[in-house]
């Protein structure tokens, strides 16, 4: 396995597209340390990018490179490798090329800003952990939308509709669902609707830790009680661990039946 | 060297493989024929634990082909799209395989064969379908393993590439080495093989020499022969 992962992410570092997503973290990066000037709303403002964009860019990321990579893998297939190792060596490739991408992008203008002298470093590296998990779920998710369809354009279709359910959609119900049974006791159901999406999860865990809770409310002072102890912390890594493991273990299994 | 029995596969609705029992003996030249979708590129990938079939059972020189990839460390394969990586370089994919698969020197004999020299440098994005088609042989014959599998190997190949192609599956078995072979080049399959395997409908039809098609269909030449097995059988 370790032979793939090594010539996927090689193969991966030599592309353009690489690059072009390390850049714009680049910019972006200096762009909001250096004209804004305060920490904490550069790491909020990064926030509500890194949550819509990471999951977007490893969902498309990882369709992409399986279908590219299909006669490749063909040709794989027919040498003495397991299967499992062949499929999970690439995603590897994909999820650690495109979270380097993220971390040393965000990463360089961060610690040349004078990351490691304030207090923010925290705030910041929760940052860039849940950033990598969530490049590592998104894309595990894609390599499974890959590998259940044949077809290019319904797997890019699913794949794009996937994001924009956990994105977008799942917000939306979940706001719809707390305003009809407002009359309800619901932190218990917030709580749960909140585990069960990474992307809320990711967002829910970095504004509490930034201490911005006071502006949710009752509901707010709730999930402070929860994700802002250790116990929430680590339940929440623990979710997102999960999150991480099930389509890591779906690919392994579709990967032993399919037909190439 | 390869025995398969009461094979059955299906893809969706679309029932390829059914109930096929084959035995290959060891050494030679085997052509798999058959009209398109008689199931000869699925009986192949079958072989390598590409496809895994529905019923049935296959083994490679006594080893069960479920067991394990091991087996195909005695299997060299040319697949018939030969698509790389187009970011690589042909020297890096060859050394890429090598590092895969275990060390060996015939790659170099083989990239003179081919002429390939002057490419070994160049992007495999940036090669014409001929020139992939020898790099893809040169990685098919690099490694010297007792069974050898071609899915159409003419293709896209110049006249004197195939000849020297040719060449080298003589001499490969001369080396005592099982060859399979699929092609629609009947001129090609009745030069080089020693055995044909005609497949229809999911079956054997026809196991035998060339001569025993000839006299079993009443035809004087190999490829009227061929067409008469398909227009009796309307397919």
């Amino acid at each position: 396995m370790l032979k793939i992962l090594k010539y996927s992410f090689y193969d991966l570092m030599r592309s353009r597209w690489s690059y072009v997503y390390f850049a714009f973290y680049l910019l972006l990066g200096i762009v909001l340390l250096f004209l804004n000037n305060d920490l904490s709303k550069a790491v909020i403002t990064l926030m509500n990018v890194i949550i819509v964009l990471v999951p977007l860019i490893g969902t498309i990321f990882g369709v992409m490179y399986y279908y590219n990579s299909k006669e490749f893998t063909e040709l794989l297939l027919a040498q003495p490798l397991k299967r499992s190792s062949i499929f999970l060596g690439q995603y590897l490739g994909v999820a650690i090329s495109l979270s380097m991408s993220l971390v040393l992008g965000l990463g360089i203008p961060f610690i040349f800003y004078g990351l490691f002298k304030s207090t923010a470093i925290w705030d910041f590296s929760l940052l860039l952990i849940t950033g990598a998990f969530l490049t590592f779920i998104f894309s595990a998710l894609a390599f499974n939308i890959a590998l259940s369809n044949e077809n290019k354009i319904k797997g890019f279709g699913y794949a794009i509709l996937l994001w924009l359910f956990l994105a977008i959609i799942y917000d939306g119900i979940f706001l719809m669902s707390l305003i009809l049974f407002e009359d309800y006791p619901l932190d218990k159901l917030s709580l749960i609707g909140t585990m069960l999406n990474p992307i809320d999860l990711s967002r829910t865990l970095i504004l509490l830790k930034l201490d911005i809770s006071a502006l949710l409310g009752y509901t707010g002072a709730i999930f402070k009680q929860f994700f802002g102890t250790n116990f929430g912390l680590i339940v929440s890594i623990a979710m997102l661990t999960v999150w991480v493991l099930m389509p890591v273990f779906r690919i392994i299994f579709k990967s032993k039946k399919k037909d190439f | 060297m390869v025995s398969i029995q009461n094979l059955h596969k299906k893809f969706g609705k679309n029932q390829v493989l059914s109930g096929l029992d084959l035995e290959i003996s060891e050494g030679g030249i085997f052509a798999v024929l058959g009209p398109n979708g008689s199931g000869k590129t699925t009986l192949i990938k079958c072989l390598l634990g590409m496809v895994i079939p529905n019923k049935g059972s296959i083994s490679v020189m006594g080893e069960n082909v479920k067991n394990g990839s091991a087996y195909r460390h005695k299997i060299d394969y040319l697949p018939q799209i030969a698509n790389f990586p187009s970011n690589l370089k042909v020297k890096e994919l060859i050394k890429m395989i090598k590092d895969l698969r275990g060390n060996t020197t015939l790659d170099q004999e083989l990239i003179s064969l081919f002429k390939l020299e002057p490419f070994l440098d160049k992007k495999l994005g940036n090669l014409s379908g001929g020139t992939k088609q020898k790099v893809n042989l040169v990685l098919t014959f690099m490694f010297n393993s007792p069974l050898v599998i071609l899915d159409e190997p003419t293709s896209g190949l110049d006249p004197i590439s195939l000849l020297r192609l040719k060449k080298l599956i003589q001499a490969e078995k001369d080396k005592g080495k099982t060859i399979l072979i699929t092609s629609h080049i009947m001129s090609f399959v009745e030069e080089i093989s020693d055995e044909i395997v005609f497949l229809l409908e999911g079956k054997i039809y026809f196991k035998g020499s060339i001569n025993e098609l000839k006299n079993k269909t009443n035809q004087p030449d190999f490829e009227h022969a061929i067409a008469s097995i398909l227009t009796d059988n309307h397919a």
